[in-house]
């Protein structure tokens, strides 16, 4: 069911840091498509690359060299700003350290990237709640931070990716700081989110139990593509 | 856009607020310190213009001797003569009301009250040289003067104090073991800058020098200068009659002395004007010291929350939103700081202007100024934090720990 055109797609992507001597090759010409609607994990020991082509998958980054398309687009070509708008749009991002603004409630960090998208109270409200029924949190919308525990904590963070329904969710070790349970839990509600609502998942994690919930696990190994394993499909 | 980043800076405002009261402190005092000492000094200054002009305005006060404590060595300069009044009612143009003043002082007594007092001997020019009205009964007449008749005009606070504030025009008092009848009141003029105004008992000059000094000197002549004259071309006139009739020698130094009240007036509010000016300086400099404290604390807010920051530029804020957050953040704690401290200041100037005996005068114009002053120490102080948020990588950002 490979669908004409992939949401992402990257051809001969490098990535060197710093300049000179000192320099350091990150990437070493990375060539992956990424289809509407799959659950990819990415695996690979540290120091691999995965970070690094999350941060360009994430619009976070660019590469040195190389094309990035995401939705027909050249994000290699594109400023701050535009880069700005496209995660605005598009993506949604879901973080190791969780990384809720503290001191502000559950409901009001979900609402964050409705209000820079301009969206009116009610809109805001009726969005945040639904994104925080959806990870079963509506009872602690007033919580702040402090007050949740961590897996409720990622929770409320998935809900702030999902709060703008985005095409791509990025997930950077989203398990990394639960334990076993609570990571199910993530898991399943990411699987979730992906065949229900038709989110497209990038999970960056080095956990053979959490990638075993993916379709597609890419490894990475030294700056590459080491092989791209296909999943039986639900 | 704008919206969205007012409401983000309240909300950062609202979570941290013993932070941003302590962040606004120093323009609160700043404001605060700058507007009570303008407003403070507008007061006094206005006090003392207010005393000066009780004296008459564009009157010229002329004095034996060379000025106040000066002259202390050497024989007492004479007094004026008759002749002199009359040279400068005939010779001096310009001239709208000139009054001859001698000075006494001594006991009025009514019934059974008696009140110490200051007794002028003068004519009926001295109320118009100092644009004084009787509030009763009526000033003297001409042959009241002529003959130097016992008659007397008093001032509110012997009035008050010998006569109970009763109708006294008509009734007969003592002053200084004179007899003498009282034909009018005078209008209120309050506490002046040389004491109270209203304690003083007003006869016939010619009756003063006949029972009181003993001779037809005259210690002071007031004149006032009609408005078409300009006020130092009739000073230099006098100067020069005087020094022609009391014949100083040309290079000599005057034995008498020429008052221009407007120009003491003006001397004196000169004076405050530069005090409040240094003050207000002072307190400017405070000001500033408040502004530089909220880009301290703006700076220090931008590290703390690089991943706050990081987290923002993630989920889609452009550096244009963060730049803009930061900066109304800045804008709005020192617009507040600027609105607490007016009202502090307000409350303070209140408080202390009767306590420093001035009048307090609400100036809309230092307030606005103040304001504005702070709202642009928001912008300017706010401006570098706000841009170093603004350039933050969001990959770094996210990371900082």
């Amino acid at each position: 069911m490979a669908s004409p055109a992939p949401i992402i797609s990257m051809r001969g992507i490098t990535k060197v840091f710093g300049s000179g001597p000192t320099a350091f090759q990150a990437l070493k010409g990375i060539d992956l498509d990424i289809e509407e609607g799959d659950f990819v994990a990415v695996m690979g020991p540290s120091g691999s690359g995965k970070s690094t082509t999350m941060n360009i998958l994430g619009c976070l980054d660019v590469p040195t060299a190389g094309e990035f398309l995401f939705k027909g687009r050249h994000v290699e070509q594109l400023d701050r700003d535009q880069r700005a708008l496209l995660r605005r749009r598009y993506l949604g991002f879901v973080f190791q350290g969780f990384n809720l603004l503290a001191r502000t409630s559950a409901l009001e960090n979900v609402e964050l990237p409705l209000l820079y998208r301009g969206e009116d109270k009610k809109t805001r409200y009726d969005a945040g709640m639904a994104a925080l029924d959806k990870v079963g949190l509506k009872e602690w919308w007033d919580h702040t931070p402090a007050e949740l525990s961590g897996g409720q904590q990622q929770r409320v963070a998935i809900a702030r990716a999902i709060v703008t329904q985005p095409a791509v969710l990025l997930a950077d070790e989203p398990t990394g700081n639960l334990d076993s349970e609570r990571s199910i839990e993530i898991m399943e509600l990411l699987t979730d989110l992906n065949r229900n609502s038709g989110i497209t998942v990038l999970m960056v994690t080095h956990e053979p139990d959490m990638a075993a919930f993916a379709h597609t696990i890419v490894h990475f190994k030294d700056g590459l593509v080491e092989r791209v394993e296909e999943r039986v499909k639900a | 856009m704008l919206g969205t980043t007012v409401i983000l800076a309240f909300r950062a405002i609202n979570r941290h607020k013993l932070r941003s009261f302590l962040t606004t402190l120093g323009i609160i005092i700043g404001v605060a310190a700058v507007v009570t000492m303008v407003t403070l000094g507008n007061g006094a200054t206005a006090a003392v213009r207010e005393q000066i002009s009780s004296l008459g305005a564009n009157v010229l006060q002329l004095r034996p001797g060379q000025g106040f404590g000066r002259g202390g060595g050497g024989p007492r300069p004479p007094d004026f003569k008759p002749q002199d009044l009359t040279a400068i009612e005939n010779q001096l143009t310009g001239v709208r009301a000139v009054a001859p003043l001698v000075q006494s002082s001594g006991t009025a007594i009514y019934e059974g009250s008696n009140w110490s007092t200051t007794v002028y001997g003068t004519t009926a020019a001295y109320f118009e040289v100092q644009s004084w009205k009787a509030d009763t009964g009526r000033l003297f007449l001409p042959d009241e003067e002529e003959a130097g008749k016992p008659v007397c005009i008093i001032g509110n606070t012997v009035r008050t104090n010998l006569f109970q504030g009763n109708d006294a025009v008509g009734k007969r008092m003592r002053i200084k073991g004179v007899s003498c009848q009282v034909i009018g009141t005078l209008a209120t003029r309050g506490q002046g800058g040389f004491g109270d105004q209203d304690d003083v008992v007003v006869m016939p000059i010619k009756f003063v020098q006949r029972r009181f000094t003993g001779d037809r000197d005259i210690s002071q002549i007031l004149i006032a200068v009609d408005d078409a004259y300009d006020t130092s071309a009739v000073q230099g006139s006098l100067e020069e009659l005087m020094r022609e009739r009391r014949k100083v020698k040309t290079g000599s130094e005057d034995n008498f002395n020429v008052f221009d009240t407007k120009q003491i007036s003006d001397t004196l509010t000169g004076t405050t004007t530069i005090l409040t000016q240094i003050v207000a300086a002072v307190a400017a400099i405070s000001l500033l010291v408040g502004g530089i404290g909220i880009m301290n604390i703006m700076l220090v807010s931008v590290t703390e929350r690089t991943r706050e920051i990081g987290i923002r530029l993630a989920i889609g804020a452009v550096a244009r939103e963060v730049l803009l957050q930061f900066l109304v953040e800045a804008i709005v704690l020192s617009c507040l700081g600027g609105l607490i401290g007016l009202f502090l200041a307000l409350i303070a100037s209140v408080a202390i202007a009767p306590l420093m005996q001035v009048p307090f005068i609400f100036n809309v114009k230092v307030n606005l100024i103040a304001f504005l002053f702070s709202a642009a120490i928001g912008v300017v102080f706010g401006y570098f934090p706000a841009r170093r948020a603004a350039a933050l990588n969001p990959i770094d950002a996210l990371r900082h720990e």
